[in-house]
């Protein structure tokens, strides 16, 4: 009799019970909802979020996510990487040299951007993976190196005078394939539906798969909240952007970026090769884990990350300057932490940076809106940095978790 | 004055509920070299840890006299101060730091705040001239090697001014010569008043040094004796050591023993730093199917090393022998070749070398066998969480669900979610090194059954512990490795805790 009520007990709560809301995630996107509507309707009277201001809080923080989501795998693994933003310099000047002085079409002058990109990165991640040199060095030694480069490069200057199919890129929209209704651009509008029906439908996909299981899922109104949420500020930033001049192309690489890295991190074998490097490097080693190589490809991949963000600005700013991605480094990592990832390393998510990234940009965008001089919005950015890692650290602490 | 320099009674000190010392007491003389001996796990350290105020007053129950007065020590400074310094087996030494500087760390010999370096310098010669080291005091220490950084240590306890000096382990990491000295230096002590205390596992030597000699076992004084009383062998102290009687804690099994799986062959590695100190001497071995083969050793004799040298090389330079598989020799150079040919080792350090705590269950089981979820590199979340919700059935894994955290699991869990990852590598040959550390008695009780299954379903199975009765239960034939060398080979039946002390003792006498 005893035996069987326990083994009933056992399986009403061993077995599927509801998982809660996970406080962190949904905390930093609260955060970022917070943070929009003070400047939305207190600090910018309803300036943020005109269909103008919103595409350039896109365009001018593309950099941001993109750097973000190669730096978010370099701290997961328990590293650093000062160096992107001279990196972001140095290949915007060889894209421009490329087609200017070499002679290259665009897509040539992007591919080889994209090639160094990856043999800088490679250097790094040599010196990183295999020859013990902490990535702090390695990348402050290239922080120097590449910005030194750039100005040689450019002996000093600036090559401007870009093609348009190059500036397109940071600087341009999807062309109004179908028209517009009511002022609309109805292709933006229906990219927006089209993207919160695939987002509510792999939602309702991956629910089915863990019932079918019979493993734990989030509750119901949980579930039908973050849905209406997400899918909701689609659709109204669909609606922002048909106002104004339609879909930016760099909007379309932030999109394919985030899925595919969203993808490497969570579903592939290297993905999570990076967090048991972070978790426990040793454990990773014992367990088989080639944590060099993984390393040195790490510091690959953010060498490429930082060559697309180095197209992106450089075809934004219409030209290639030596002064180009002067502290970007910074806003990277900063939006990585700010996205909960840990200084020790072992935790970390895309969309986690991704946030962070957001809430640097509204950040940038409000303040400037407001006229708050560069010098106070550095002052501000740099409060919020520290604000925001110290509550995360408190709230880890009380929840006694690692 | 008192006879006695050290009074230490009834001492009760609990680590969330399991009690570590259980009543302990000790009496040492003014004067004498007193020598503590237990098992691993007897509760040594922590008495020691007690005594000198690494566990302030007031976290412990029980009484403590020194020089005839009742003493509260709240830190190690306040230990210090009364004159008690102890010396732990892991040396505290700052490398970079000269002799001179590392002996009056904490203690500068200083005016105003300014290093007074003549002093210091001429100071630490005086020191170094009493303990017998003929070094320069300006020599960084980590030019010295471990005798010598020894001798450093205990010049540093004497310009404490020290009354009672504490050694555990002196000579674990010392050669023949290194230890010889120090033994002499501690007479040559005793000669100028100064009271010791020496923990150690080498029987012989402790003889040797000491005039009384107290026993531990669980926590409690089982036996105390002065090495002028008639019964002073070493058989009685290896009796009052083991003495505790093997109960039931063992779940009964047939073995049913195979063919040979697993051999290794005139396996050598030496030490990664001290690269001239074989740590691993020539040890050969074989292990059949369906046979628990159990690896007994003192503490630093090599069984880790020996372990961990065989699987991937993740220990040691130099590592040279043969490994055969079925008879045919494989490759364990690497973890993956290792795996690869169905070796499996579960670490003895499960937090440093076994899990990632701050990963749930389920990407924690599946972590050395990744290829077995995925597909071209992609991961099969939802087929990862039914192989981890397989193996939280089958060994029995309180959690809620697999996607908690390791780090909130109790050590016993955590233990079974390492087990669990390897036994997904699908192992042939399973090395199970101090399986059940930190593991309650219930969690043992099913660790134990759970190497007893895989034992039945005919894989081979190595278990390195420090606790001779966990072996004696569960292995079918036990070797017993001393400084590095394989010295025993006894079956179940011919194998008693003072047979395997004795030859896991051997070398030294």
């Amino acid at each position: 009799m005893s035996e069987a009520s326990t083994k009933s007990k056992k399986e009403t709560t061993g077995r599927t019970p509801v998982v809660g809301i996970n406080a962190r995630d949904y905390g930093l996107l609260g955060a970022l909802i917070v943070i929009v509507a003070l400047f939305q309707f207190w600090f910018t009277d309803g300036k943020l979020l005109l269909p103008a201001n919103f595409n350039n809080l896109i365009s001018q923080n593309a950099y941001v996510v993109i750097l973000a989501i190669g730096m978010v795998m370099v701290i997961i693994a328990g590293h650093i990487d000062l160096s992107v933003g001279s990196l972001v310099a140095m290949i915007g000047a060889i894209s421009a040299l490329a087609i200017k002085e070499w002679g290259q079409p665009v897509w040539s002058a992007i591919l080889i951007s994209l090639l160094v990109g990856a043999a800088v990165g490679a250097w790094q991640g040599f010196w990183v993976a295999f020859a013990g040199v902490p990535g702090f060095i390695v990348t402050l030694g290239g922080m120097l190196l590449y910005r030194g480069l750039a100005i040689v490069l450019l002996t000093g200057g600036t090559i401007g005078g870009l093609p348009d199919s190059y500036v397109a890129i940071g600087a341009r929209w999807i062309p109004e394939w179908l028209g517009r209704v009511n002022e609309l651009d109805v292709f933006t509008l229906l990219i927006g539906i089209l993207g919160a029906l695939g987002y509510v439908a792999t939602q309702f996909k991956s629910r089915a798969k863990l019932k079918a299981r019979d493993l734990p899922r989030e509750s119901v109104p949980v579930f039908a909240g973050k849905m209406a949420v997400i899918a909701g500020a689609m659709l109204f930033f669909a609606y922002l952007l048909a106002q104004h001049n339609g879909t930016p192309y760099v909007l379309i690489l932030l999109g394919v970026l985030v899925l595919a890295y969203s993808f490497v991190l969570n579903r592939t074998v290297f993905g999570r090769h990076i967090y048991a490097i972070g978790g426990n490097r040793f454990g990773a080693m014992m367990s088989g884990v080639k944590t060099k190589w993984v390393d040195f490809f790490i510091f690959v991949n953010i060498g490429a990350l930082a060559a697309v963000a180095a197209i992106v600005t450089t075809s934004r700013a219409g030209a290639a300057q030596s002064g180009a991605g002067n502290f970007y480094e910074l806003d990277a990592i900063a939006a990585v932490f700010i996205g909960g990832a840990a200084i020790q390393g072992g935790v970390g998510k895309i969309s986690g940076a991704v946030i962070g990234a957001l809430v640097m940009g509204v950040l940038n965008q409000g303040l400037s809106i407001m006229g708050v001089d560069s010098a106070w919005q550095q002052v501000i950015k740099g409060l919020v940095l520290l604000a925001a890692v110290a509550f995360d650290v408190m709230n880890r602490r009380r929840s006694g978790g690692a | 004055m008192s006879d006695l320099i050290l009074k230490m009674k009834d001492i009760v000190k609990d680590f969330s509920g399991v009690r570590a010392l259980d009543g302990v007491s000790l009496d040492v003389r003014r004067g004498e070299v007193h020598g503590i001996c237990g098992e691993n796990g007897a509760g040594k350290s922590t008495l020691m840890k007690v005594l000198s105020g690494v566990y302030p007053h007031g976290q412990f129950e029980g009484q403590i006299e020194f020089d005839g007065e009742p003493v509260e020590f709240r830190s190690i400074n306040d230990s210090e101060h009364t004159g008690i310094v102890i010396i732990h087996q892991e040396l505290a030494l700052s490398p970079h730091l000269s002799i001179a500087e590392n002996i009056f760390l904490g203690n500068e010999r200083a005016s105003r705040g300014m290093v007074d370096w003549h002093e210091t310098n001429t100071q630490a010669q005086v020191l170094l001239d009493r303990v017998g080291l003929k070094e320069k005091v300006t020599t960084q220490v980590l030019h010295l090697g471990v005798g010598k950084q020894q001798l450093v240590e205990i010049a540093k306890a004497l310009s404490k001014d020290v009354k009672l000096l504490i050694l555990d382990e002196p000579t674990a990491a010392l050669n023949d010569d290194d230890s010889e000295h120090l033994l002499d230096l501690i007479r040559g002590l005793k000669d100028q008043g100064i009271t010791s205390i020496i923990i150690s596992h080498k029987l012989a030597e402790i003889r040797a040094i000491s005039d009384t000699i107290t026993v531990i076992r669980d926590g409690k004084t089982v036996d105390g004796f002065s090495m002028s009383d008639k019964d002073n062998s070493t058989s009685r102290l290896i009796r009052s050591m083991v003495g505790r009687p093997l109960d039931n804690l063992f779940p009964p099994r047939t073995p049913n023993i195979g063919e040979e799986v697993f051999r290794v062959e005139h396996w050598n590695a030496y030490h990664p730093v001290d690269t001239h100190r074989k740590v691993v001497n020539d040890a050969s071995f074989y292990v059949r199917a369906g046979e628990v083969v159990g690896f007994a050793g003192l503490m630093g004799a090599g069984r880790t090393e020996l372990a961990m040298s065989l699987f991937g090389r993740q220990y040691g330079t130099r590592v040279s022998g043969k490994v055969l598989r079925r008879g045919k020799e494989i490759s364990t150079r690497s973890v993956n070749d290792a795996i690869a040919n169905g070796v499996a080792y579960v670490t003895e350090d499960r937090k440093r070398f076994g899990l990632n705590l701050i990963a749930s269950i389920a990407a924690n089981v599946t972590g050395a066998n990744l290829q077995g979820v995925s597909k071209y590199g992609v991961i099969d979340l939802h087929n990862e969480i039914e192989v981890a919700e397989e193996y939280r059935d089958s060994l029995n894994i309180k959690a809620d669900t697999v996607s908690q955290r390791v780090n909130t699991l109790s050590g016993g869990n955590q233990q079974k979610v390492v087990l669990s990852k390897w036994l997904y590598t699908t192992p042939e040959v399973l090395i199970l090194d101090e399986p059940t550390r930190g593991v309650d008695v219930g969690a043992k009780y099913e660790i134990y059954g759970i190497i007893n299954k895989l034992a039945s379903e005919g894989k081979a199975i190595v278990v390195i512990s420090s606790e001779l009765p966990e072996l004696l239960g569960l292995s079918d034939r036990i070797y017993t490795i001393s400084e590095g060398r394989i010295t025993g080979d006894l079956l179940r039946e011919e194998a008693t805790q003072e047979r395997l002390m004795q030859l896991m003792t051997a070398g030294e006498n």
